[in-house]
Formats: structure tokens, C-alpha cells, sequence
């Protein structure tokens, strides 16, 4: 059965649009909470990169694993980390995905295969390899994605892990989201190549750039992707080509890009783009998208009471779990049974 | 109408100069415009607003420094569905980190254990290293040496203090060794901060202890000279009893409260030949029984004339006993051992005519007095206090 | 008249056999186990230790490696992580630095950071230490610094049943374990129990009972510090010899519980002075046993200088006998 054209139902088109909408109005609440100081350190937002999360992750099953960066709402939320323990762990309440413990940057949850958003740039990398290295001598059929930016690129530990991943097959999708800026530093002043998929294609990984601005076309491209690593156990790469309308963090004055850039960029936003499409081939009314902003807006409502409502993690508790508490279960899914 | 404040826009941003609005009074906004730049260290960043209004009023000049969280204009809002309504909510003030959940409990960080120290090693005495060289030098005997350094040790200033012959500061805890110079310094200061500081007030009741002294002969008929009671267990029993009644009178009061002691430790007023003084602790007074009590008082005596008490058998007394015993005088009033609020007096024990059952007859009275800290309770609560020793004393087979 | 074969009930092996023997053991016991490194399949171990080892259970599990320290480890980490039981072999210390992100800010960190959902059993053997002339990029002992960090576990096997058994502990940890493998020690031979089996990886043990002064150290310098006491026994000083084994978590029961008994304390440390375990060590001392203490605490520690290769220079830059000896008399307040 070929998985890799996109099914075109209604249906299917409105929770593409859904998903998209819900994060970047996620990732708005979360600029509005962090202004307020509720969400503390660093935040890096997703604002002109849903297109990636959405058109990739439902193409993935429930046993596949994912990987990710510092920048991972997104693909948390769409992954089905609730929005509830997403946001209390961004609060550092005990009732996050993480226990608090690990904030924007280090969203986990092992009831989707989520392996954590990860603060060092390229560090991801090594560790979606071990996945599929762990999978591939189970004989099992398991994908691994792992998400990353352009700047890992740089990093040593992209060239190993590329390496590594086509010298011994191991199924790993690796998506690139490169949206031109690696924080400040723009691609072309950080790379001799800055065709991408060309570096992949060097360690000869299968592999293909796709407008990353396009929900559509991503997830046509992933499906090929998908379907080529579960089917060849061999890696493939895919470069998303996309901007982040916002900062790279919240404290972030932009001093490294033209506003007219971004302002360019904007016209190209992935929902406006793909709602007005949707709209030109009346494939969605005016009530839809009100019901979504309403279902998005209620659920982000109760997202918040959540985190509001929870409760900090006690202070003895403090060097619990550096270690395996070999005694308990792990706390966190005994406070979400209570 | 909300409150448009200084965002934090980072985790070591404190404060922001606003250098430029790009809204005026009159002005509509909604969610996600920007409205305003604010230069910090990293550069001039725009802000946007989160609520959707009109501008009312602008609350801070231009070029002014102002902390995150600091209102920076007025914003008459619409209450325009679900989304308007959440942001329509004023933003809560920056918070201090509201510790919800349990209260304040100690650090989680476990104080090392004790030293598994090798048997033998815990008579040695603790000296540090820099006082063991000053005594080594200047041929100063350690064992005649109070210690106040931490847990009792010896510490270069104890050596000095010898060597100076100067007056020692008798702070918290001390072991009273047999240097009778050192303690009654020490007592001397003790007594005066007391008077100092501490508001006494005086109480005085006789109690009939005909029972006691009774019961105290069935007791001792069978038992050999070294293994009978004396009055003393049982007037100690019946205070601690008492203490452990009245809480206010067991305990301690320091930095200007009072804490009330979980535990009943009485100290027991022990005179030492040459002059010394020390109430150190029989702990757990009221728990344990006058058989035990005994023992311990004998123990302690014999181990306070040897100068072999522990600094923390000093120190942990929650209320103190004193009798003058048979060679004293009928009423005595103690001075109280700060940081205590409270000290019990057992007279002679004299015979007098006694009222018993409307006849008149011989009877074994003792006067107990209290002196009390007039901070913690006053002389309604004394009253009572007393009285409960005095009745606990009829019935000396319950104690 | 029947034949009886009595099989010998200890063989005479080396450490580095010991160290074999027990991967053999796990990879045999265990499916989940697999070896990951340099040179260590074909190549057969940098210092033999894995000779034979690809023949009996081929290249899946017994997995060479390019140079990618950052990129192989990181790889075993995410093998733990799904369930496997790797074993990364960093070829030295010196190399490890290159997977030193991987090793702190991933394998000990995602129990703590992520809530408990996830934990990393891996572990990791490194050889490390100096005595064979490689100069100073290959002769680092870093193990203190392993030590400093939270959510690992830092080993240092000084004998062979600590080589052989060690392992199989660390095998069945549920949070990383990093093993040092001091390379002076592989050519070490002695007799090992044909059936020795796992051995316990957070208590020190008393290699020499003594009521003078205790001799604390740890890996390679053990054996030193064994020949210093038998030196110092001449001269009537009964040291005691306290091998640390664990180096994180250190086992302050057994050391204070010591220097309670001698009142003196020589801290015998190859890593470069400023800043090392044997500094942490001290402390310990001196929070929880300053008061048993009759003497300065004292230590012999790497020179502050880069490995030079020459062999006289390189003698005179890591702890020695006579040193020991030397440090344990001042102790003593003997010269």
C-alpha cells in the first residue's frame, strides 16, 4: 500500500491547519507568559515552522521515536505531549512532562517516544543514531526522527553521526529544519556549502530539500521519507527549508537581520499561505477556522489553569533521580494516575 | 482596563528603557501588535502587546529605566470572546517563587554522619590542633581545660584564655570540667545575665509529702543503702510531670520567643565540693520511672564531682530542679539558667502542725517555690504549675 | 583405576585476560550486551583487551568504530536509552574529552532532566594513566574530573577481581558507568578463581590492615603504595592500604572508619594535584574526621606539568614509592 501521497480529505486538510494553528497560538501564549515571568530562562519559539512538525510527525506510527532541539513545542505538541504537562513544565511545576525539572528546552515524555528536547546544538544527533542502532539489532522496524537545526551542521558531531548512520544502515529520518540562522548567525556566513542535503548526499545518505513553508509538500515528502527508511532500514535526510518569524529567543534584539527580510518571510507564513489555499479551493469555511481559534483557545485556557494550579517540587526532593531510585516507579506517572 | 507592563523579554533581564512608542492614547490595539521599543543590553527590542483595546493612557516618559513588570500605559479593553476574555485578565504581578506544598523543611543536604569512632576514642577529649601546639608550648595541662569550641572541644582561644587568666564569656554550651575558677566565672555570668535579662517572678506553696515519705519507707525496707529512693527522685518526677503539663514552663526562650521543648530534660542542681555549681540534664524526666530517676541522679552526681559530664548533658535541660537537701533551709528561690524559663526550689522538709480531716497533727511539709519567666507565663499559670506538683506529690506509688 | 581430572581452582591470568574474561561473560549472559569502539573488533583492542572476541560473536556485537568518539558514544547512549546494554570503549581518557559533551550533558543528565522517565545503563571503559613514555596527550589520568560530575558512576578496578567482576555490576546499573582500566595494569598477572563472578562497585576495601596511618588511593597506584608499605613496615611504620574502587560514589564509611584508627592520612592521587580527587578526599577528611586527626593530611599527586616523555622525567612526574614512603613518614614526623 503506498504511503507516500497525501491523503487529501477534508478532514485530513482541517487537522493540518488545526495543528498548525494550535501551536502557533501555543507559542504565542507562551512569548505572552514568558513577558510575565511564568516561563523562566530561555524560549525559543516555533512561530513559521509548524509546516515541519505538522506535514512530518502523524506521518510517523506510535513506535517510532523522535528526537529534537531546544525549539521542540511544536513537535511535542503534535507528537501528543499534552498541552497540560507541556505548559506546566515550561512553568517548572512537578506536573510537567519532565517533572519541572528540564523547562522549555527539555521537553520529555516516554508515552510518545518523545526523547527530549535537547540545549546543545548537534547533541541530538548522536543520540537518535543509538536509537535506531538499538532497534536495527532487534531486527525491529522502528523509524527514528531526529529534528535539528542548520547550525548543528557545524557541529563534529553531525559529519560523525552522518557517517556513522550510513556505514552501518541505521533507520533514521533526519529532518534539517534550516530556517537561515544558526541564533545570529546567518547560513552563509557559517558554511562554505549551504546546500545542506548536499552534505547528507556526501555521505551518501539519500536525500531531498523541500520548502519547509509548505505543509503540503512536506508531508508528501515525508511520506517518500517514511516509507524509504521503514522499507530499507537505511537513513534519509531532509532539508526543510523555512524562516522563524520571531526571534531566536525571547531576549533577542534581531541585530543580525534585515526587518525587511523578515517582513518578506512573512507574506510566505505557512498558515496564512496554506489557510488562503484551503479557502481558494473551498475546502474550508469561515466557521471552521472560528471553531479551531475556539477549541485551540479553550484548550490553551485550560492548559494554562493547569499550570497555574500546579505545584512546585519539594526541596528535599532536590537530588532525587540523579540516580535510579530503584524502589519507586517513576514519579511523574504516578502523580499524572492521582 | 489593563495594565500594559514591562515585559521580561530574558532570563538576567531586570529592568528596560523605553525610547520609543509607536501607539498614542486613542490608538487600537490587538494581540500581537508591537507597541513599543525597549532599549536593553542586548539592543532595542520591540514589544508587543498581548491584550486587545485602546491605548488610554501612557504611564511612563521616554528614555526612562524602568523594572520588568513596571505598568507602562493604560489599555481600555473588549471583552470579545474567548480569547479576549483569557488576555483581558490582568497579568499577575512578578511573583517570588511562592513555595506551595509542605512548609519550610531543612535542606536536603545530610549533615555528614558521625565518625565511626574506634572504642576507646570517645573519652578522648577534642582539642584542635592549633590549641594541642599552644598547650604543648606554653605547658598548659588539656585536662584541665574547658572546652566551648563545637561539641565541647578545646579550642586555641580556650588555651589563650588560661594562659591570660582572663574571664571567660560563658556562651552556650560548656563542659564543666573541675576547674572551679572557670565555672564560677562562668556561673557569675550566667546568674547575672539572668537577673539581667530575664523577668522573675516568685511563687511559693507548702506541700504535705507525708505519703511521700511513707511510701518512700515501704520502698526502701527491702532494699540495700545503695539502691534506695530519695525524696529527690520523687519531687523531680512530680516537676517534670508537671512541666510536661504546663508547657509554658519547659522550654526555651531566645532571639525574643519562646520555644516550648518537645521533651521534659530536668536539670539537676548539683554542688560540687570547692565551690562548683552544674545542672546538667536527667532527660526524659517525665517518661522514665523513679526508679530510673534515681539511678541517673546518683550517676550524675558522681560523674559532675569527677568533672566527667558532657558538655550536651549542660546544655540540654529544659527546666531546672534545686533543693538545698536536708542541711538547707526551709524556702529557697532559684535564679533560672537562661536560655531556661524556669526553675523549681524543694525546701527541708520540717514537721509541722498540719489541718488533716479537721484535727489537727504532726505532718512532713516541704515548701516548693517557683521562679518563673514573667515573658512566658505569669502567676495564674505558676499557680496551677505548683499545685500540680503538690498533688502529683500525694500520690507518690503513681508517679 | 578411573582417571580424576581435578581442575585448578584459580588460573594464573593478567588483568588484561581478567577485563576479556568479563566481556566475554557478559555478552555471553546477556543479548543486550554489545562492545562499541576503536580497533576493537578487528584490531583486536588497543591493548588486547578484546583479542578473539569478533571471531566468537562477529561484528554486530563486537562493533568497530570510526574515530567518533562524540558520534559512537552519543550512539551508546542512545542504545541504553531503547533498552540495549552497550559497552563503549573509549580507547583512552585523553580521547574521551571528545565525548565529554555526550558523556555530561547527556548520559548523566537525562534521568534528572527529563523527570525519571528515561535512564542511560550504559557503561564505559577507558584505560588511562601514565608510565609508557606517549608523552603528555596520552598520558592524562582524568578520572577525578569523571568524578566531579552527578548522575554517573566513576570505578577504578586495581585488581584482577575487581577487573573481572566489576563489569558485571556495571552491567546491571540502571544509570552510566565509566570503568578505568590503568594501563600499567594490563601485563599485571596473579591468580584469579576460574568462577569469579561480579563484585560489589561502591565500597572500598582495606588491601592491607594497619594502625599507623592509612594510605588512601585508588587504580594504578595501588600497587605502588602496597610495595610503600611493605617498605614502610621495615622501618616500623604499619601503614594501612585502603584501595578506593568506587571513586564516585566514594565510600566515606571505610576511609573515616580508618583514619579514626591512625590518625593520619597520605591521599596517594595520579591525577595533577590542584583540584584533584585527592582534594576531595581530604575534605572529607577534615569535615568528618578533623577531630581523630594527629597529623596534617598529606598526598602524593602527578607534578603540575604536561606528561613529559623522557622516562626519567616522566618518573619524576607521577607519584612514586619513595614518595610515598616519604610522605608517610613527614606524617609521622619522621624523616
Amino acid at each position: 500500500m503506498p504511503t507516500d501521497k497525501p491523503r487529501l480529505s477534508r478532514d485530513h486538510m482541517l487537522d493540518l491547519l488545526k495543528h498548525m494553528i494550535r501551536i502557533r497560538r501555543f507559542e504565542d501564549k507562551c512569548a505572552e507568559l514568558y513577558t510575565q515571568e511564568k516561563i523562566r530562562g530561555f524560549l525559543h519559539l516555533y512561530d513559521g515552522e509548524e509546516a515541519i512538525a505538522v506535514g512530518i510527525i502523524p506521518v510517523l506510527e506510535k513506535r517510532d521515536r523522535i528526537v529534537a532541539t531546544y525549539r521542540e513545542h511544536g513537535q511535542a505538541l503534535v507528537r501528543g505531549v499534552p498541552m497540560t504537562t507541556a505548559l506546566a513544565e515550561m512553568y517548572g511545576k512537578q506536573e510537567g512532562c519532565s517533572h519541572g525539572r528540564g523547562g522549555s528546552m527539555h521537553l520529555f515524555d516516554r508515552a510518545t517516544n518523545f526523547y527530549g528536547g535537547n540545549a546543545i546544538v548537534g547533541g541530538g544527533l548522536p543520540l537518535s543514531i543509538g536509537l535506531a542502532l538499538a532497534d536495527r539489532m532487534r531486527g525491529g522496524d522502528i523509524v527514528t526522527a531526529c529534528f535539528f537545526g542548520d547550525g548543528a551542521v557545524a557541529e563534529g558531531e553531525f559529519h560523525e553521526t552522518m557517517n556513522l548512520a550510513a556505514l552501518w544502515g541505521l533507520p533514521v529520518l533526519f529532518v534539517c529544519e534550516n530556517n537561515l540562522y544558526a541564533m545570529g548567525t546567518a547560513l552563509a556566513l557559517s558554511e562554505s556549502e549551504t546546500d545542506i542535503q548536499r552534505k547528507a548526499a556526501c555521505y551518501r545518505i539519500a536525500s531531498e530539500a523541500v520548502d519547509g513553508m509548505d505543509v503540503i509538500a512536506v508531508e508528501a515528502a515525508a511520506r517518500r521519507a517514511v516509507h524509504a527508511v521503514r522499507e530499507s532500514r537505511k537513513p534519509y535526510f531532509l532539508e526543510c527549508r523555512t524562516y522563524r518569524l520571531r526571534a531566536h529567543s525571547m531576549f533577542d534584539a534581531q541585530l543580525y537581520r534585515d526587518k525587511a527580510e523578515v517582513e518578506a518571510w512573512r507574506h510566505k507564513d505557512p498558515i496564512v499561505r496554506y489557510q488562503t489555499w484551503l479557502e481558494a479551493n473551498h475546502m474550508v469555511h469561515a466557521d471552521d477556522s472560528a471553531r479551531i481559534e475556539a477549541d485551540v483557545a479553550a484548550e490553551i485556557a485550560e492548559a494554562v489553569a493547569f499550570a497555574e494550579a500546579g505545584t512546585w517540587e519539594p526541596v528535599e526532593q532536590l537530588t532525587r533521580f540523579t540516580y535510579a531510585d530503584k524502589a519507586s516507579e517513576p514519579v511523574s506517572e504516578a502523580l499524572w494516575n492521582k | 482596563m489593563v495594565d500594559f507592563r514591562m515585559p521580561s523579554l530574558g532570563a538576567d533581564m531586570e529592568a528596560g528603557t523605553l525610547v520609543e512608542w509607536l501607539v498614542k492614547p486613542g490608538d487600537q490595539v490587538k494581540r500581537g501588535d508591537v507597541v513599543a521599543v525597549v532599549e536593553t543590553q542586548k539592543g532595542a527590542i520591540e514589544i508587543e502587546i498581548f491584550e486587545a483595546g485602546q491605548i488610554e493612557q501612557i504611564l511612563v516618559d521616554l528614555n526612562t529605566k524602568v523594572a520588568v513588570g513596571t505598568p507602562l500605559a493604560r489599555i481600555r479593553t473588549e471583552l470579545e470572546g474567548p480569547l479576549g476574555a483569557v488576555t483581558a485578565a490582568p497579568p499577575l504581578a512578578a511573583p517570588a517563587i511562592p513555595l506551595a506544598g509542605p512548609p519550610l523543611v531543612r535542606a536536603p543536604v545530610a549533615p555528614p554522619p558521625p565518625p565511626p569512632i574506634a572504642p576507646g576514642a570517645a573519652a578522648r577529649a577534642r582539642v584542635s590542633p592549633a590549641a594541642r601546639r599552644l598547650a604543648e608550648a606554653r605547658g598548659i595541662d588539656l585536662s584541665t581545660l574547658a572546652g566551648s569550641g563545637s561539641a565541647g572541644a578545646i579550642t586555641y582561644a580556650d588555651v589563650e584564655r588560661r594562659l591570660r587568666g582572663a574571664v571567660a564569656p560563658p556562651e552556650k554550651k560548656r563542659a564543666p570540667w573541675l576547674d572551679l575558677d572557670a565555672m564560677r566565672t562562668a556561673i557569675a555570668a550566667a546568674m547575672a545575665r539572668s537577673k539581667r535579662e530575664i523577668p522573675h517572678y516568685y511563687l511559693e506553696h507548702q506541700v504535705d509529702v507525708t505519703a511521700c515519705e511513707q511510701w518512700l519507707t515501704q520502698k526502701n525496707a527491702t532494699r540495700p543503702p545503695d539502691n534506695r529512693l530519695l525524696i529527690g527522685a520523687l519531687a523531680i518526677k512530680a516537676a517534670a510531670l508537671a512541666a510536661r503539663r504546663f508547657p509554658a514552663f519547659n522550654g526555651f526562650y531566645r532571639d525574643g520567643k519562646f520555644e516550648p521543648a518537645s521533651a521534659v530534660h530536668a536539670g539537676v542542681a548539683i554542688a560540687i565540693r570547692g565551690g562548683g555549681l552544674a545542672a546538667p540534664a536527667l532527660h526524659e524526666a517525665d517518661q522514665i520511672s523513679v526508679d530510673e530517676l534515681m539511678t541517673g541522679m546518683r550517676d550524675l552526681v558522681q560523674r559532675t564531682r569527677a568533672g566527667r559530664i558532657r558538655s550536651s548533658e549542660i546544655s540540654d535541660p529544659t527546666i531546672t530542679v534545686t533543693s538545698l537537701g536536708e542541711r538547707g533551709v526551709e524556702t529557697l528561690y532559684g535564679i533560672i539558667y537562661p536560655p531556661q524559663v524556669a526553675i523549681v526550689g524543694f525546701g527541708k522538709i520540717v514537721t509541722r502542725p498540719w489541718v488533716i480531716d479537721g484535727a489537727i497533727g504532726p505532718r512532713s511539709v516541704v515548701t516548693i517555690t517557683l521562679s518563673a519567666d514573667h515573658r512566658v507565663s505569669d502567676g495564674h499559670a505558676g499557680a496551677l504549675f505548683l499545685a500540680e506538683i503538690g498533688r502529683l506529690l500525694q500520690e507518690p506509688d503513681k508517679l | 583405576m578411573e582417571q580424576v581430572t581435578i581442575k585448578p581452582a584459580a588460573t594464573e591470568i593478567t588483568y588484561r585476560d581478567a577485563v576479556r574474561e568479563a566481556i566475554r561473560d557478559a555478552c555471553r549472559r546477556d543479548e543486550r550486551v554489545f562492545l562499541m569502539g576503536e580497533d576493537v573488533g578487528r584490531y583486536g583492542g588497543c591493548y588486547a583487551v578484546s583479542k578473539g572476541l569478533l571471531a566468537e560473536f562477529g561484528p554486530e556485537r563486537i562493533r568497530d568504530t570510526p574515530l567518533s568518539e562524540s558520534g559512537f558514544t552519543g550512539a551508546g547512549i542512545g542504545a541504553a536509552m531503547a533498552g540495549m546494554r552497550p559497552i563503549v570503549e573509549l580507547m583512552t581518557v585523553n580521547f574521551s574529552l571528545l565525548a565529554l559533551d555526550q558523556i555530561l550533558n547527556s548520559a548523566a543528565t537525562v534521568r534528572h532532566m527529563s523527570g525519571n522517565q528515561f535512564g542511560v545503563p550504559l557503561v564505559i571503559r577507558m584505560a588511562t594513566g601514565a608510565g609508557r613514555q606517549v608523552a603528555a596527550q596520552h598520558s592524562h589520568s582524568l578520572e577525578g574530573w569523571y568524578a566531579h560530575i552527578p548522575g554517573i558512576k566513576v570505578l577504578a578496578p586495581a585488581t584482577l577481581e575487581d577487573a573481572r567482576g566489576m563489569l558485571w555490576t556495571a552491567l546491571e546499573e540502571p544509570d552510566p558507568v565509566l570503568i578505568f582500566e590503568n594501563v600499567m595494569l594490563y601485563n599485571m598477572t596473579g591468580k584469579l578463581a576460574r568462577d569469579a563472578g561480579p563484585v560489589d562497585i561502591d565500597k572500598a576495601a582495606v588491601r592491607r590492615p594497619g594502625r599507623d596511618i592509612s594510605l588512601i588511593t585508588y587504580g594504578g597506584s595501588l600497587w605502588k603504595t602496597l610495595e610503600a608499605a611493605t617498605a614502610l613496615a621495615a622501618e616500623n611504620i604499619d601503614a594501612e592500604v585502603i584501595d578506593l574502587r568506587s571513586l564516585r560514589p566514594l565510600d566515606d564509611a571505610t576511609i573515616m572508619t580508618s583514619v579514626a584508627k591512625t590518625r593520619r592520612a597520605v591521599i596517594i592521587d595520579e591525577g595533577w594535584r590542584s583540584g584533584s580527587l585527592s582534594a576531595e578526599i581530604g575534605m572529607r577528611i577534615v569535615e568528618q574526621a578533623f577531630w581523630e586527626l594527629d597529623a596534617p593530611i598529606g598526598r602524593v599527586c602527578s607534578a603540575e606539568v604536561p606528561i613529559p616523555y623522557p622516562r626519567h622525567l616522566e618518573n619524576a612526574a607521577i607519584p612514586q614509592v619513595p614518595k610515598i614512603v616519604a610522605a608517610a613518614k613527614a606524617a609521622l614526623g619522621r624523616t
